[in-house]
């Protein structure tokens, strides 16, 4: 098991994927993209193009739903990903904040992170409580609601409880799964400021998003996913500027398409 | 008032007994979502395993390898044969059918080994009593509501305190988020029936202890009267599981003491009676007492 040296700055690196649920329904053609240390990446695309199964094979909760990595391989520094058990992508340091929040609603919100930290094994107690002040100085209104039933949380407290969690396990790739989904608007504001911050503190996410409005503002590149495939890559202010994006993913109407944004068809990589 | 003090001091020996058998079913359950029909078998082999061993080793050696060898036969069920395709968490109910393959399995050749014979397991209580106030009561019932009070007390501490206990209960709410979090499905499922199977084998020595007269092929079928405890509990929460055994313990022995005044429903109404407080019981909550949205797995 090659381990990655903390001094290097991995990426994680998704190179001709293909993903096939039940033998039979394929969810991902040959998609290749990189997620640069400290970078913001955005992933966009309807519902059905393939976002959530992407982040599936990384976290390796592929097998959960049936799916399974045809071809093609997933890397995060010099780990190996694809194929691998959940416990190997969050030993790598990449965690997931799977859709829907999927807090554990009868635990507390205290029991809610520890669960955070169960996939490091034993670690010191001041690690743990490291981890534990990073989480309550992002989100004070956790450290007020330890004792409380996470179920009995509101839906943006329930996404903080969960983007919290994830942060237990000190990650170097966060991967964020639509947090903004059912949100008020000010919510997803404050989860978008939640965002910055945690990638100014040098955590890489990859920001898989309906609301392509907030994920362009926030990522240094973007890629569109579109059936299965990569449709478009490039700088997210670019690709925010092209006429596709416009039209499909922030509701505009007119606009020029004058980008260096590279389009590819078929072969998906960009 | 003797009578029925006597009956409540053997209902509550009947439901610790019973609570460590339905806290097994209950942390199967949990774990798994699979309905453990060989935990009569399981708990048999304990039983079985302790008598034969006692002999040589001394009962409390015995009973250790027999918990042992219980827990590891649990897990390696659960390992090799259920867990065999992975945590496949869409297949509990197959699962489920094949705990009934492996009860016949088990009961099978444990029954051929016992036959008609009565082995007893060497318990050092043996058939003694004291005086508990107004009441005269059998030792070993005496420490069966001791160590299942212990052991029980223990099983909460690890739930609550532990990784793997918070790992349970994670699993138990949302298997993809637990694994998300790096929580190691196969690896807190085994230890989930280890457990079950250890306080499997324990509840045997109590169920063939003094007044019982020891342990027969049959001694396993007793388990099936845990089975309404979980259920009655909620199937999916351990404290429910307590409160459904001391209630069907409770329910057996006062039916049976006061038989002669229950003529009306027949003879050995008692056998039936768990049952039927777990048809009364789920005629008015149908999640159990303590079940809510958590009795359902998804």
């Amino acid at each position: 098991m090659p381990e990655v040296p903390p001094d290097e700055e991995p990426a994680l690196r998704v190179e001709g994927l293909d993903v096939t649920y039940g033998r039979a329904l394929s969810a991902l053609r040959s998609v290749t993209l990189t997620v640069p240390h400290g970078t913001v990446v955005a992933l966009l695309g309807a519902n059905g193009a393939g976002k959530t199964t992407l982040l599936r094979a990384v976290s390796g909760t592929l097998r959960l739903h049936r799916g399974t990595i045809t071809a093609g391989r997933i890397r995060y520094g010099a780990t190996d990903l694809d194929g691998r058990d959940p416990v190997a992508a969050v030993r790598a340091g990449v965690v997931q904040v799977p859709e829907g929040r999927r807090v554990f609603a009868g635990l507390t919100v205290d029991e809610n992170l520890r669960t955070g930290g169960l996939g490091l094994g034993r670690r010191r107690p001041d690690q743990v409580a490291e981890a534990r002040d990073r989480v309550f100085t992002l989100f004070p209104r956790l450290a007020e609601r330890t004792r409380q039933t996470a179920g009995l949380l509101s839906g943006g407290e329930q996404q903080m409880l969960a983007i919290g969690r994830a942060l237990m396990a000190a990650p170097r790739l966060l991967l964020l799964d639509e947090p903004s989904l059912g949100l008020a608007p000010q919510m997803v504001h404050r989860i978008a400021e939640v965002i910055r911050e945690i990638n100014a503190q040098g955590t890489a996410v990859l920001l898989v998003e309906q609301n392509a409005g907030m994920a362009l503002s926030l990522a240094d590149t973007a890629h569109v996913l579109e059936v299965g495939e990569v449709r478009l890559s490039g700088p997210a202010d670019e690709l925010a500027r092209t006429d596709a994006v416009k039209r499909l993913y922030l509701g505009e109407t007119t606009g020029t398409a004058e980008s260096t944004v590279s389009r590819s068809e078929g072969q998906g990589a960009a | 008032m003797t009578t029925f003090l006597d009956n409540v001091f053997n209902g509550l020996a009947l439901g610790a007994v019973y609570a460590l058998v339905a806290l097994g079913f209950v942390i199967i359950f949990k774990a798994s979502g699979v309905m453990n029909f060989a935990h009569g078998s399981l708990l048999l082999l304990g039983g079985y395993l302790t008598a034969v061993l006692h002999d040589d080793l001394g009962f409390a050696a015995a009973l250790a390898v027999a918990v042992l060898v219980t827990a590891a036969v649990a897990g390696a069920v659960d390992r090799f044969l259920l867990q065999a395709g992975g945590p496949d968490p869409h297949t509990a109910h197959v699962q489920t059918i094949v705990t009934i393959g492996v009860d016949i399995l088990i009961l099978t050749d444990l029954s051929r080994r016992i036959g008609g014979d009565l082995l007893s397991l060497g318990d050092p209580w043996g058939d003694s009593v004291s005086g508990l106030g107004p009441v005269t009561v059998a030792d070993s019932r005496i420490a069966a509501i001791v160590v299942s009070t212990l052991v029980i007390a223990g099983v909460f501490a690890l739930f609550r305190y532990t990784s793997w206990g918070l790992s349970l209960r994670a699993s138990a709410e949302d298997v993809e988020a637990a694994s998300l979090m790096g929580v190691r499905l196969v690896r807190v499922r085994t230890l989930a029936w280890c457990l079950a199977g250890a306080l499997a084998a324990l509840a045997a020595v109590f169920l063939a202890a003094f007044p019982a007269p020891g342990l027969e092929r049959t001694t396993g079928q007793i388990a099936l009267k845990a089975f309404p405890a979980a259920i009655l509990g909620g199937m999916a929460s351990p404290p429910g599981a307590l409160a459904g055994s001391l209630l069907i313990g409770m329910t057996e022995a006062l039916v049976a003491g006061y038989q002669s005044d229950l003529h009306v429903l027949g003879e050995g109404f008692g056998d039936v009676a768990p049952y039927a407080v777990m048809v009364l019981v789920l005629l008015v909550r149908p999640t159990g007492l303590f079940g809510g949205k958590a009795a359902v797995r998804v």
